[in-house]
């Protein structure tokens, strides 16, 4: 890692912590680890009142310290009352967001089992749900999912007004960009590229048509104190750099 | 009771509840002596974890009501996945919430509760039989009504328990084992240490009541190998040896004999591994 130039990796962290920006008093559920990074760098500067776990229980503070108790059931109020921002991942990702963790090909008899929808379809109708993809392909960016674990926004508006009214996607987030669904129909569009990312590498690396403005910019860059944080607070072994390698 | 007495209470065909969650505190030694028992072609209800992935290799379940099955520290549960790609049961696939709701209301009484989880996904379009209810109220929403998950019977592991069946967890998460035992209509709690009474107890740890249960087990360890802290941790090792173990092998070593035997077969392995 060169002491001076941000890797990919950092962008990404910087890319997802900023999913949490304005967010106020919520628990921000990030998963896998370059969510979990970027959740506590935007405790840590710009959303300080963002409330994390410990990943089981209890409600933490950065150092650790407990500051409440979460349990399942409890937690699960808080996603149907909305006070949660959850990042989670997605096996596939199609242009209208819907999102598939449960199983890849025919759900009868599927060729690969994976984890099951989860809280997917409880998390998608009642709390922002933005998603972090570590490889963007073709293989997670598809036409169509398989199974939809998570709700997009054409999956929604087909269900009626009680799955659109607390229903929101923000953003996603990949090692390529970040995108979001500020477009008329609310497909996917390409909102900025990590530095070092070609837009034409985006679009070959997704297997349906994105929305791409004339002008694409580029992720923001950290400040000093950002990357000092990322670096030397909360990842100081470097785990980043082995989720998202350097390009 | 022994383990045994459980299982000898169960039949093929039923019903049956097991608590827990993923990984963490599941009732494993009452598994266990039903995987040692003749009983299948059960509907198991769980919040998915070993459990799930041991009766799904012993080839037990005829229909599981799950949201996913996971080790945690190993995301995917093998033996589940490997019995879903050879179509070895009937999965009614559920979302954690409607999930919950379910176990409500068959604690409840209630046929069914509204829920808004699950409209919009392929929840709907793989549980063809799921309906949807209408607010009588001015707002007018629409909501999956999501039934009753009543059974026959549940399996839970605590840490402590009296011999009248009142339940202690010490742990992070009571989970939903009280509405296991209240949603089922016998409830069997396995537990760590069987106490003559709770008189320093916090008195919120008291989470299942007797009331709800029919029989209780001291199972020493019987949550192993999953987590059930504090009394122990998840036995990764162990945990790791079960996901990567081709399941005859696994079945042959470790759950040919008693739970005692279980156990012993654990420890040696523990000790080939020093």
């Amino acid at each position: 890692m060169n002491a001076t130039t941000t890797t990919r990796a950092e962008y990404c962290a910087i890319a997802c912590a900023d999913a949490w920006r304005d967010n106020g008093e919520v628990l921000a559920s990030p998963m896998g680890l370059i969510p979990s990074i970027g959740a506590r760098l935007a405790k840590r500067t710009f959303s300080p009142d963002l409330l994390l776990t410990d990943g089981e229980a209890l409600i933490v503070g950065l150092d650790g310290s407990v500051e409440g108790w979460l349990p399942y059931r409890q937690h699960l109020a808080m996603v149907t009352g909305g006070r949660r921002h959850v990042m989670m991942g997605a096996s596939q990702l199609d242009r209208f967001g819907n999102q598939n963790i449960s199983c890849i090909g025919d759900w009868q008899r599927p060729d690969r089992q994976l984890l099951g929808v989860r809280g997917a379809p409880v998390n998608t109708l009642n709390n922002p749900v933005s998603y972090w993809v570590p490889k963007h392909s073709k293989r997670v960016f598809v036409a169509r999912v398989d199974m939809i674990s998570g709700v997009g926004y054409d999956s929604a508006a087909a269900a009626g007004p009680s799955a659109t009214r607390f229903h929101r996607i923000p953003r996603v987030v990949s090692d390529l960009g970040v995108f979001d669904f500020a477009t008329p129909d609310r497909t996917m569009r390409l909102a900025c590229v990590h530095p070092g990312v070609s837009v034409a590498e985006v679009r070959a690396a997704t297997g349906f048509p994105l929305a791409v403005p004339d002008e694409v910019p580029r992720t923001r860059e950290p400040t000093a104190t950002e990357l000092r944080l990322i670096r030397t607070v909360i990842d100081p072994e470097g785990l980043r750099e082995r989720e998202v390698p350097a390009a | 009771m022994t383990p045994e007495d459980v299982v000898s209470r169960l039949r093929s065909g039923m019903t049956l509840g097991i608590g827990g969650w993923g990984s963490r505190r599941k009732p494993m030694a009452l598994v266990r002596a039903l995987l040692r028992s003749d009983i299948t072609d059960l509907t198991v209800v769980s919040y998915g974890g070993p459990d799930v992935g041991l009766l799904a290799a012993a080839g037990r379940i005829r229909t599981l009501v799950a949201a996913f099955a996971t080790l945690d520290s190993i995301p995917l549960e093998p033996h589940f996945r490997a019995a879903r790609q050879r179509g070895a049961f009937e999965l009614r696939e559920i979302d954690e919430a409607m999930f919950m709701w379910g176990l409500q209301a068959a604690a409840h009484r209630l046929p069914f509760l509204p829920v808004r989880a699950g409209l919009g996904s392929d929840v709907m379009r793989v549980n063809p039989a799921l309906r949807t209810v209408t607010s009588p109220y001015d707002d007018g929403e629409t909501f999956v009504a999501m039934p009753a998950l009543r059974m026959d019977a549940a399996l839970v592991h605590l840490h402590r328990a009296d011999r009248l069946g009142n339940g202690q967890y010490l742990g992070p998460d009571p989970y939903f084992d009280d509405l296991f035992c209240e949603a089922a209509d016998s409830a069997y709690v396995s537990c760590e240490r069987i106490v003559d009474d709770f008189a320093s107890a916090v008195p919120q740890t008291l989470l299942v009541k007797r009331h709800s249960v029919t029989g209780v087990v001291e199972a020493p360890h019987g949550a192993h190998f999953t987590s059930c802290a504090p009394d122990y941790g998840r036995d990764e090792p162990f945990q790791k040896l079960y996901a990567t173990t081709p399941w005859p092998d696994f079945a042959e070593r470790f759950l040919s004999g008693d739970e005692k035997t279980y156990q012993s077969a654990v420890q040696s392995w523990h000790e080939e591994q020093q």
